[in-house]
């Protein structure tokens, strides 16, 4: 039973690594961007999430209606102000830049915030858990998450596939030139989607700042996970994210419980494995932004 | 008259002149010791240290086009082979970290068979989250210290002036050996072939270019430049854990000397050095603002000028001291003249 209970425990958590997935896979199906900073930004919002608290004196849950405007505007101004005058000359500037935002957000962080470990408290229900029967029980908090990231999963997937902003994601996914032909404004199209991308992974840092503690280093860790789920799952697939999101998970809690040095590291490991033997993922498709 | 033929100028009077300028500077550095300024020649191991991982990282992203974010897995690799080669199989120290180079390569090739199936910035995520898995398994492993690590026990019988004597030597020796590589390599045949990969990839593999070959060759040489200076290092600072040697900062330093000094040239990672020496004496005593300073540093170059400190220099003056391109002259004007 302890078994079946780690495993629930795993899928749980690949919740959470969906959210954190998405928003680095959306932007790179859109404009073939991979922001080195992703994980970062979710810490920074994680932080601005404690800031808002201790000001406002609200719930962290409360304070998400505040944070996520914040860090969707941060990407809007982040990629029209910065990243969008770098197109057009390959790839390296812009993963360069954005691993200069990862090392300024880090040390910024550090500075203004110290290195004390910070967490985040929601009122009770972190801990509280539901009994399933036969010893198995699940925090109300995981389950809380995982549903948030299948809702907005689906909430992705429906603006992808039929909204007019998804049809346009989709097309300049698939050829930018012809969808700006077409009378697609492509840098303010990059610029949403940039918002977009922080908005989820402001939710995913602020979950993730009441489920455990964090510190102003906890973001590289963080963008690895994404990266890892987005593998696993297949470029481009929006379900295989959380199915990549899962697989790490069960992956690092199954390990934990063989040995408490190795969660982190069986994860890694279950990812160079897929690699090794899959390396289109789990659930590949031809296109990079689908549904 | 015949026109005479064109010639093919390799070389410029800058080069020229500073060649005559290193040899001097050479003479000069393996003449310090005689001074016996110790905390100078610690400085100066520390600063070839970082002016080698910076010519490395700069023939991958500069030349190579593979921007890797995981060079600390070979500096780490490289200080772990050392203590290993040292302590536990009895091979002189100084010998070790050339062989610790080796040991980094070795590590290499199965790594590049997995991160070469990524492009651009999903190769940069993968090299760093195999660091994290090298990192781990050291962490991880009883007999290289777990997370609290090891120290070099190899050179406790030698006197300190005598270790610090032949590291010293052996940086210069690394640093010298790592400049001369990178210089005669893009001079070569196959740098020519590397800098038209860097150009254009399906232009130069529809020209007979090996295309794959030069990029993974060009990887196996930075994780042997890295993997030894990552051995220097931990036998300059004989203490080494993973948390340390794994450390992400080791790459950022690395790509901020190259960055700001100058991507794509041989003098900007030069440049880079001396001014990250430089404001790291200047504001050494402000912490993480020493970091920040060279991300905006850093990012500004980026998008304003992505040649880097060098690259407006070299513009600006036509200086280049190490000349890897090929320049055609023609007849000089004035016979064309008489012709």
């Amino acid at each position: 039973m302890a078994w079946l209970d780690t495993v629930v425990q795993g899928i749980l958590l690949g919740g959470l690594y969906a959210l954190f997935a998405t928003g680095l896979s959306l932007i790179f199906g859109v404009m073939r961007l991979v922001n080195l900073a992703h994980g970062d930004f979710s810490i920074l919002a994680a932080f601005l999430a404690v800031l808002a608290v201790r000001a406002l004196e609200v719930n962290p849950l409360v304070a998400l209606a505040l944070v996520v405007p914040v860090m969707a505007v941060v990407g809007y101004a982040l990629q029209a102000l910065v990243l969008n005058r770098l197109l057009g000359r390959g790839i390296l500037p812009a993963v360069l830049v954005t691993f200069g935002f990862s090392v300024i957000i880090q040390n910024g962080l550090l500075q203004a915030l110290s290195a004390d470990s910070q967490r985040l408290n929601p009122g009770g229900i972190e801990t509280a858990s539901l009994a399933l029967g036969a010893g198995l029980a699940v925090g109300w908090f995981s389950l809380l998450t995982f549903a948030i990231a299948v809702l907005l999963l689906g909430a992705l997937h429906l603006v992808i596939a039929g909204s007019s902003l998804g049809r346009a994601f989709r097309a300049t996914s698939d050829d930018g030139k012809t969808a700006e032909l077409m009378g697609i404004d492509n840098r303010h199209l990059y610029a949403l989607a940039m918002a977009l991308s922080l908005a989820i992974v402001a939710i995913a840092g602020v979950f993730l700042g009441i489920r455990t503690t964090f510190t102003f280093a906890s973001g590289p860790d963080r963008l690895l996970f994404a990266f890892e789920a987005v593998i696993i799952g297949g470029l481009g697939s929006l379900w295989g994210t959380l199915v990549g999101g899962v697989v790490l998970g069960v992956a690092q809690t199954v390990g934990a419980k063989l040995s408490p040095g190795w969660g982190v590291l069986t994860g890694h490991l279950v990812f160079l494995a897929v690699l090794l033997l899959r390396p289109a993922g789990l659930f590949a498709v031809s296109r990079r932004v689908d549904s | 008259m015949t026109p005479a033929a064109p010639t093919v100028q390799r070389t410029t009077r800058a080069s020229r002149a500073g060649a005559v300028g290193a040899s001097v500077l050479l003479a000069a550095l393996l003449a310090l010791p005689v001074t016996g300024e110790a905390g100078l020649m610690r400085m100066i191991v520390e600063l070839i240290a970082l002016l080698v991982l910076a010519q490395m990282w700069n023939l991958l992203a500069g030349y190579a086009g593979l921007v890797s974010i995981g060079q600390q897995a070979y500096i780490g690799l490289g200080g772990y082979g050392l203590i290993v080669l040292a302590d536990d199989l009895g091979v002189n120290p100084f010998l070790a970290v050339p062989l610790a180079g080796l040991a980094a390569v070795a590590f290499a090739v199965p790594t590049a068979a997995l991160v070469f199936r990524f492009r651009g910035g999903y190769f940069a995520v993968g090299t760093w989250a195999v660091a994290e898995v090298f990192r781990l398994l050291i962490a991880n492993t009883t007999v290289l210290g777990r997370g609290t690590g090891r120290t070099l026990k190899a050179v406790f019988p030698l006197a300190r002036e005598t270790r610090e004597l032949v590291t010293y030597f052996l940086a210069l020796a690394v640093g010298l050996a790592a400049l001369a590589a990178v210089y005669l390599y893009l001079r070569s045949r196959r740098g020519v072939g590397l800098m038209a990969v860097r150009d254009s990839e399906p232009a130069s593999e529809s020209l007979g270019v090996d295309v794959f070959g030069t990029k993974l060759l060009v990887y196996l040489i930075a994780a042997f430049g890295t993997g030894t200076t990552g051995a220097l290092i931990y036998l300059n600072l004989l203490r080494i854990s993973p948390d340390a040697a794994f450390s992400i900062n080791w790459t950022a330093y690395t790509i901020f000397i190259v960055v700001i000094g100058g991507l794509g040239t041989l003098e900007g990672p030069i440049v880079g050095t001396l001014a990250f020496f430089l404001l790291r004496e200047l504001l050494a005593d402000y912490g993480a603002w020493y970091m920040i300073l060279l991300g905006v540093l850093a990012v500004l170059t980026m998008m304003r000028y992505p040649q880097g400190l060098w690259g407006l220099v070299a513009e600006r003056w036509d200086l280049h001291f190490f000349p890897v391109r090929r320049r055609v002259r023609f007849s000089e004007p004035n016979e064309v003249a008489t012709r």
